[in-house]
């Protein structure tokens, strides 16, 4: 993949089914403007992305359906309840759940009993979990591409979290995250990108 | 692909009886405007039967105008709309199906209650249904047409000013038509001719604005 933009440029890597990219840098660095970019969502002013050698501005769709993109926002309606905001999120990814498959997923990531509960009463760290808890549900999915994932999450969550990724790894697909922490995740292969250096 | 749109349409309908607030403003404003023009202008029969079709068809202009603000800007708070746009299915369909829960949240509530409204004004009772027909042709194409501006003034500060300027011209031929049909069925001319050309502009802006609109909402999240 290679992109470029104002806050950073010259920046070209490629990323095999396996592996994890860390992006580091400070605030305002551009970590979420490279992962817009990645995903399609920004355009980059010069440069381009590429998916399996093709362009994914091209591909549109069929990149959209091999990815998963867990953005700064929780993507969560606050008068459904976590089950209902998970089943529209996999039906419009293209993998529809069953309510029994998201409740497994929302009981990995330690939101058992929350399952009905409208997103409105759910805490900042509890939304996120439920937005996480896509990631347990998209297992089949080559790239994972995660903004903040472990931001408002207990130490508890982090875990699991990190150990979602590091099966999805293991599973031969590609993660790409930014994050202040120290993630642990045992990858096969890591690659980390410093914005600040480029 | 069907699975993604039945499910985009249920869930703002679901959304939409959870907060059934906002659908009844929008009802609730069109029932008020259309009320108070008897009691504004006096009850000559005369003059409120030849101001009826017009009168109706402002106040449900401008209240489907009122509900447009709201079609994108809460799922774009959220981040919804971000996974809309990265959805397997073309985004051009998503957005229709949007626009079509659009309609019958905020535009099939008002067709369905003009003709109760039209008595007020002691429209003739015979026509009533071509008031009815050329509302329920021409709500779609409002909430159609809105559909692009409010994809364009997304996020922007101000969008609700902005949004009704851009609107409001390709809503007159929509609104003159639209009135129209009543009006020429009552002088006895028939609104045959005004329905075809709402069902045209439906049929049109049905197949085209759905797209600019998609266009549009990649432009505006950029």
């Amino acid at each position: 993949m290679r992109g470029e933009r104002k806050l950073f440029g010259a920046l070209n890597f490629t990323l095999r089914s396996g592996e994890l990219l860390r992006i580091a840098g400070a605030n305002g660095s551009g970590k979420t403007s490279l992962l817009r970019i990645a995903c399609g969502l920004l355009e980059p002013t010069r440069g381009e992305v590429r998916w399996g050698g093709k362009d994914i501005r091209r591909l549109q769709e069929e990149f959209w359906r091999q990815l998963v993109y867990v953005g700064h926002a929780n993507s969560i309606k606050d008068d459904l309840t976590a089950t209902e905001n998970l089943h529209v999120a996999c039906t419009l990814a293209g993998v529809p759940r069953q309510a029994a498959q998201i409740g497994e997923a929302l009981r990995r990531l330690g939101l058992a009993g929350c399952e009905n509960l409208p997103a409105r009463v759910l805490s900042q760290g509890q939304r996120r979990r439920v937005a996480l808890a896509r990631l347990a549900l998209s297992k089949g999915a080559p790239l994972w591409i995660l903004d903040e994932p472990f931001a408002a999450l207990d130490a508890a969550a982090v875990e699991h979290v990190q150990d979602l990724i590091a099966e999805q790894l293991s599973r031969g697909a590609a993660v790409i995250l930014t994050t202040h922490l120290e993630a642990r995740i045992t990858a096969a292969a890591a690659l980390r990108i410093d914005l600040e250096a480029t | 692909m069907l699975a993604a749109l039945r499910c985009v349409i249920y869930r703002d309908l679901l959304l939409a009886v959870r907060r059934s607030s906002d659908v009844l403003t929008v009802l609730l404003f069109f029932v008020i405007v259309v009320s108070l023009f008897p009691l504004g202008v006096g009850p000559d029969p005369a003059l409120l039967r030849t101001i009826a079709p017009g009168v109706i068809w402002v106040a449900a202009l401008l209240a489907s105008m009122l509900a447009l603000n709201r079609m994108f800007a809460s799922d774009h708070a959220d981040g919804t709309l971000e996974q809309m746009l990265l959805g397997a299915t073309p985004l051009g369909m998503t957005v229709a199906a949007k626009i079509l829960a659009h309609w019958v949240i905020s535009g099939l509530p008002l067709v369905l209650i003009s003709p109760v409204l039209a008595l007020q004004f002691d429209f003739p009772r015979e026509f009533l249904w071509t008031l009815t027909l050329s509302l329920a042709f021409g709500t779609p194409v409002l909430s159609l047409i809105g559909a692009i501006g409010a994809a364009l003034t997304l996020g922007l500060r101000g969008a609700g000013a902005l949004l009704s300027l851009l609107v409001l011209p390709l809503y007159v031929p929509v609104l003159i038509i639209g009135a129209g049909a009543a009006d020429a069925a009552v002088s006895g001319l028939g609104g045959q001719a005004q329905l075809l050309l709402l069902g045209a502009l439906l049929v049109f802006a049905g197949a085209f604005a759905p797209w600019a609109a998609a266009v549009a909402l990649r432009i505006s999240t950029e």
